[in-house]
């Protein structure tokens, strides 16, 4: 099987960035250059050639933040519908989070999202393992055995580790497998009850607010923790002015820490919430348009190393009631890249910086062998038409969900080829 | 003249000249509820139900009053026990009723926003008999009916709203009216107790009660919720009371004449002292009798009947 990508522009971030061919065969990337030929075959040999003609050719994206929902909540996302999903958006690699039922904190569950992956064949999944025995913050979960297993991280993610020794511990004993902890940055004291960002909204609105200092306070003792222990520190979903400050001095200290950030947190405000539409509950919460700033500053200039989308389906049931009994979150797999690509057009990010937050930075965050389209990488690509205008329909998701706060839309920005290990797993019809 | 909407579900979406039709429009129904027959026609063939997913004694029995005097059939449903346990969510219940011919759902609810969320589920007429920490839009109308009756003018107005603003939708409700209709509004509690942002409203945030007295036309207390206690918001009934307790002493820090006003259940000798309470300032009753004349305005001005 062999696929020749043709007269696009390629940009695979750090080595090429122009016209260009690609050349898959047998799962990898063969080569990539000017007026490459479809190699002779005999008789029956599967040749399939793409003209990529005006758009752009790109490594596959990488998302570290998903929730694929399986097992335990199979109704609101599967494995097989959410990989769906992601190759829909241009994503080839997703990195699962733990908070399923049961929880991802041992070998088994792990195995059994692997083979549900193998199964679904659309994205690489890899999975990411609980800190603690049912994310309960209390006991260390076997951390050797999910590395062993597939785990390439560790989070327990909405339920954030608030006993400091524990995660003190946890990031002790990664450092043996050099596995990157991820926080959800939530002091749960100063949350409590909250439901949306504190400040003048949530001051009208009658609704309990989440103040920028709960995260604040976590990224400060996770970047202590971290310069303490030296381990691999990765902070999800950064929304707050104070984060961005934070982890930009303490990555010029030298403190091993990667940020990311989502597209909700750079697309929308608290304003969103305003007529107590749950599809813009998420936590962290939509925040000010200073933070929008600072966030947007920290990607330009380099503190907020990954884009990832917290991508969390919800079912219409779970949304549809009052504001403070919701879920928090957003399905954001189908509508990443046109938000990041908005990025581009207002000068924030050049479009190979853009490109690098999706692919080669979540993959050099997490060490996976992912993001690049060099000789012998794994055939994982994404054409995109980065002109393409179109309103967002969440009834045309291949998520099971349609919790977006997008709906309607017009955006620019569209994958409409995705191959994963050199197969063409999405195009757009 | 009419109200030109489906539902009542806060005040901060009314215009001046609303508020104004209701309070005009509640004049005529006051004169209803002293005459010998208090009962009129107007929503004759109507129905009306009291949706309450809170205990309330007060509200809810004020509404059904204000209902029956209307002519209208009521229903009283308290949801509290029954579906909310089965998990049957606020709409599907809400539609359950609305399949019953339901004409006006009058909600209360402790979620904020659940009067809004109803609201844009179904067809009846929704009114907001409180939601959450949100408002509670008939409290503020019988608020500034009371005022009014007691010849006072809107504009200008110095109005002190004392006590736990943070979770009062009685203050923000009133906050909203108070302010559109010109008054100037001083905020009075301890920081724990002020929301976030809150001079953004247009009003004064005052942590010293004494000082923002001063001057003032209406002291408004709201209730401290006791169970409050031991959740860092104040160290002592005992503390709160001695700092934002109104006393006859501290009333005299008032303009002469000033008007004591409380939403209720008060909490004698804790927000307020009772001889304070029962003073000629108190119009606390005033505000339970008004409370339905303006109900049945509002009733009448979303039936339609007009």
């Amino acid at each position: 099987m062999a696929i020749l990508i043709q007269g696009g522009r390629v940009i695979d971030p750090g080595r090429v960035n122009g016209p260009a061919d690609v050349l898959i065969e047998n799962g990898k990337i063969v080569a990539v250059g000017h007026n490459l030929a479809m190699p002779s075959r005999g008789q029956g040999a599967s040749l399939h050639t793409i003209d990529a003609t005006g758009q752009l050719v790109l490594p596959g994206f990488v998302d570290l933040h998903v929730h694929l929902r399986e097992p335990g909540f199979e109704y609101k996302e599967t494995i097989q519908t959410g990989t769906a999903s992601a190759v829909a958006g241009g994503f080839t690699s997703v990195c699962c989070m733990p908070n399923t039922n049961p929880v991802n904190d041992n070998q088994a569950i792990t195995e059994f999202i692997l083979d549900q992956a193998r199964a679904a064949g659309n994205a690489h999944v890899f999975p990411v393992g609980a800190v603690t025995k049912g994310s309960e913050g209390k006991e260390l979960a076997e951390i050797g055995d999910l590395r062993r297993a597939g785990c390439v991280a560790i989070s327990d993610d909405g339920r954030p580790v608030m006993n400091s020794l524990v995660m003190r511990r946890a990031m002790e004993y990664a450092l043996a497998f050099d596995l990157p902890v991820i926080d959800h940055c939530e002091d749960l004291h100063l949350s409590e009850g909250g439901c949306m960002n504190e400040g003048l909204v949530s001051t009208q609105l009658g609704l309990q607010g989440i103040p920028a200092a709960a995260e604040d306070v976590m990224v400060a003792r996770n970047l202590a923790l971290a310069e303490l222990t030296g381990a691999r520190l990765h902070l999800a979903h950064v929304s707050t002015a104070g984060s961005v400050r934070m982890v930009r001095e303490a990555k010029a200290r030298g403190i091993r820490v990667t940020a990311e950030a989502c597209p909700h947190h750079f697309s929308l405000t608290e304003e969103a919430v305003r007529d107590f539409n749950t599809l813009a509950k998420m936590n962290p919460p939509l925040r000010t348009w200073q933070d929008i700033q600072a966030i947007k500053e920290g990607l330009r200039d380099g503190t907020i190393d990954v884009i990832a989308t917290d991508h969390a389906p919800h079912a219409p049931q779970d949304k549809q009631r009052e504001f403070a009994e919701a879920p928090f979150g957003i399905v954001g797999l189908e509508t990443a890249l046109p938000l990041t690509l908005a990025l581009v057009e207002e000068g924030v990010l050049s479009l190979e910086a853009a490109v690098a937050k999706l692919t080669t930075a979540p993959a050099q965050a997490f060490s996976l062998p992912k993001g690049t389209l060099a000789p012998g990488a794994d055939a994982d690509v994404v054409v995109v038409d980065a002109q393409r205008q179109w309103e967002v329909d969440p009834s045309r998701f291949r998520s099971k969900s349609t919790n977006t706060p997008f709906a309607g839309w017009k955006v620019k920005g569209l994958a409409t080829t995705t191959i994963v290990a050199g197969k063409v797993v999405y195009e757009f019809a | 003249m009419s109200l030109k909407r489906k539902d009542l579900t806060g005040i901060a979406s009314l215009s001046p000249d609303e508020i104004m039709l209701i309070l005009e429009t509640a004049d005529s129904f006051k004169e209803v509820t002293g005459r010998e027959i208090k009962k009129v026609p107007a929503l004759r063939g109507k129905t009306v139900v009291n949706f309450f997913f809170e205990p309330s004694t007060r509200t809810r029995t004020s509404f059904e009053l204000a209902a029956k005097r209307l002519s209208a059939d009521v229903i009283n449903f308290s949801p509290s026990s029954s579906s909310i346990v089965k998990g049957e969510s606020l709409l599907d219940t809400a539609r359950n009723i609305e399949a019953m011919q339901a004409d006006i759902i009058v909600l209360r609810h402790p979620s904020a926003g659940a009067a809004e969320t109803l609201a844009r589920g179904v067809k009846s007429s929704v009114i907001n008999a409180g939601d959450g920490w949100h408002e509670h839009p008939t409290q503020a109308l019988l608020d500034l009916f009371t005022l009014r009756e007691k010849k006072l003018e809107f504009k200008g107005l110095r109005v002190a709203i004392v006590g736990d603003l943070a979770h009062s939708r009685v203050a923000r409700s009133n906050i909203y009216a108070l302010t559109k209709l010109g008054a100037e509004v001083r905020a009075v509690g301890p920081p724990t107790m002020i929301p976030a942002c809150l001079e953004q409203l247009g009003v004064r945030v005052y942590y010293d009660m004494d000082e923002a007295l001063h001057g003032v036309d209406v002291i408004m207390m709201l209730r401290l919720q006791l169970e409050r206690q031991g959740r860092a918001l104040f160290p002592t009934i005992r503390e709160y009371s001695r700092l934002y307790g109104l006393t006859a002493d501290r009333l005299r820090l008032a303009e002469p004449g000033a008007l004591v006003m409380h939403p209720g259940p008060v909490n004698r000798g804790v927000e307020i002292a009772p001889e304070v309470a029962d003073s000629f300032s108190s119009v606390i009753l005033d505000q339970v009798a008004n409370g339905v004349a303006v109900r049945m305005g509002v009733l009448y001005l979303l039936s339609g009947a007009n």
